[in-house]
């Protein structure tokens, strides 16, 4: 399926407009004093939801052009991507700020010792790479490592839903749900890579193979 | 007890308790009404300004579509049921005590939106929700274990056994919130008292109700049902240890442990057991649900520590509730700042260990 390049930019255009319809709600929320008994809590949540959305559907642009063939939307995925660099910018922000009024000997000892926070942190951390090299220079001048780089966001995705897990106290319900968008889009990678590089190799002889050969 | 049912029939033996109130009736003829448009309710959730208990549950019902879906009564019909319900009734005769006196309260709102009760769902904002159905009256407890005697007590008996009184009390969460907050109700060890318990009693356990009919949280395994809590002999009788039946004067709203719950305010609020309907005074020390939950993150005594940290949540500060979007944290204080009353129970234990 082609699609017209005016036609990216109003779909870009939109998905801006979408992106940020998450913070509307929170100030629309908070204006109107209606983020609950807790409201730090409440937009730490909100915040680190919609981290892992973005990161979601950053992540499924390549599945569906495996799935389906349709190549445009990969096009999306690094302002996709940056989006929930801007969530979790937010999601921190709130943590540093309105949680801990920036105690940062509280903060360290946060982190330190409580095991949800440290890959919650880490995971962060990870993002600000993959941010600071998203323009176009960097992939240019990273060549293929820039692609190596960006293999980071396995390792955040797994981070990031490990953090929501340990975070919660029984009720798992809802970081399984996204555990589970997370397991079928890697799996659907794994999928098509297994398909890819099979026949490769059975075409390939076998080192064993060659040298049954040479003795003959 | 065919005889006793027999007994009921009489018109004159019907226990007031067990009249249906005018408010339940109607109630149920509501949800009724309701529940056939609920889901179109919940859709209504995203910009809502009126729905405060919906609007709490952060990145649950309003941000995870699966869940809003999976929700049979749209929390805007429940809240409306709720308020059509009216379980707010005045209690007459309490005395006002020295307790928290000068304290800054929490608001009725958030102690009554903001609850942990699983039984009811685990978000915060669910037990205000999902409360409507649960019936606060009749209700009776029924005493076991190490006593003189194994009885029952109604609700209204109980609440002659003492004089009440108001205590307003500061609850910290073990997840690292606060609140301050006026409750109603009875010394627990004029309770102990009356249940008459023998040498043998050496701790007393507290059973909530698991009923999954009005309680759909218990329909899902989350906790090992009943809730179950404990105390030892000398917590019960602590003159600080309530049997609350109310809250800023009136009778405990369903999500927070009505009829009748427990309040130790030097402990996580997790230790105090809601809706109890069985108390028996044993020997060992009970299991409780928590620690069967999380034998490392929950102790038997959950007793508020600054020192001793929780794997999940820092337990040096805290974050009260009512403060909003700026209002930061606060240092935690031992014993939650009752440790005049309290700290001479603990001589000699190791609080580390005994967490």
């Amino acid at each position: 399926m082609a699609i017209k390049k005016q036609h990216i930019v109003f779909i870009k255009a939109a998905i801006w407009l979408l992106a940020l319809l998450p913070l509307a709600r929170l100030v629309w929320l908070g204006t109107h004093d209606d983020l609950s008994a807790n409201p730090v809590e409440f937009v730490e949540r909100s915040t680190g939801t919609w981290t892992l959305v973005f990161l979601l559907i950053t992540l499924s642009m390549t599945p569906i052009r495996l799935l389906t063939g349709i190549v445009w939307q990969v096009q999306l995925r690094r302002m996709l991507g940056l989006w929930m660099f801007f969530y979790v910018c937010l999601h921190i922000s709130t943590y540093v700020w309105l949680d801990y009024s920036f105690l940062w000997a509280d903060i360290v000892k946060d982190i330190i010792k409580h095991p949800y926070v440290i890959v919650g942190f880490s995971a962060f951390l990870l993002t600000i790479p993959l941010a600071a090299t998203s323009n176009s220079y960097m992939i240019k001048r990273l060549k293929t490592n820039w692609k190596k780089l960006h293999q980071l966001v396995y390792v955040i995705a797994i981070l990031a839903i490990l953090h929501f897990w340990w975070l919660v106290k029984k009720d798992v319900t809802e970081p399984f749900y996204y555990a589970a968008v997370l397991f079928v889009l890697l799996g659907i990678r794994l999928y098509y890579r297994y398909l890819h590089t099979k026949p490769a190799i059975k075409m390939r002889p076998t080192n064993a193979e060659m040298q049954t050969h040479q003795a003959k | 007890m065919i005889i006793l049912n027999q007994s009921k029939l009489n018109p004159s033996n019907i226990q007031p308790s067990e009249i249906t109130p005018r408010e339940v009736f109607d109630n149920r003829r509501y949800f009724l009404k309701a529940a056939g448009f609920g889901l179109a309710a919940g859709s209504a959730l995203l910009f809502s300004t009126k729905v405060r208990a919906a609007a709490a549950v952060s990145g649950g019902v309003t941000e995870g579509a699966g869940r809003l879906i999976g929700r049979a009564n749209g929390p805007v019909v429940a809240e409306k049921m709720a308020f059509k319900a009216g379980t707010r009734q005045k209690i007459s005769g309490y005395t006002k005590t020295a307790y928290g006196e000068g304290e800054k309260l929490s608001k009725y709102e958030d102690i009554t939106t903001y609850n942990n009760y699983y039984e009811f769902g685990t978000g915060k904002a669910d037990p205000a929700v999902q409360a409507t159905l649960f019936r606060p009256r009749p209700w009776t407890i029924s005493i076991e274990g190490a006593v003189k005697k194994a009885k029952t007590i109604s609700i209204e008996d109980l609440l002659k056994l003492a004089p009440l009184e108001e205590r307003i009390y500061r609850m910290r969460c073990v997840e690292g919130w606060s609140m301050v907050i006026p409750w109603v109700g009875l010394p627990l060890a004029s309770f102990v008292k009356w249940a008459e318990p023998t040498g043998n009693a050496k701790y007393v356990e507290f059973i909530s109700a698991n009923d999954s009919l009005s309680m759909p949280g218990v329909r899902s395994p989350v906790l090992d049902w009943p809730y179950t809590e404990g105390l030892r002999m000398d917590e019960a009788t602590n003159p600080l240890t309530l049997l609350a039946v109310g809250l800023y004067g009136e009778y405990l709203p369903n999500q927070n442990g009505a009829p009748v719950r427990l309040v130790m305010p030097w402990k996580y609020g997790f230790k105090g057991g809601k809706a109890i309907v069985k108390i028996r005074f044993v020997e060992k020390m009970p299991l409780t649900t928590w620690v069967k939950a999380g034998p490392s993150e929950y102790g038997f005594y959950a007793n508020v520590n600054p020192n001793v940290d929780h794997p999940r949540w820092t337990q040096s500060s805290e974050k009260p509730i009512g403060g909003g979007l700026f209002g930061g944290r606060i240092k935690t204080k031992m014993f939650n700042g009752y440790s005049e009353q309290v700290a001479q129970m603990y001589a000699g234990l190791d609080l580390t260990k005994n967490f």
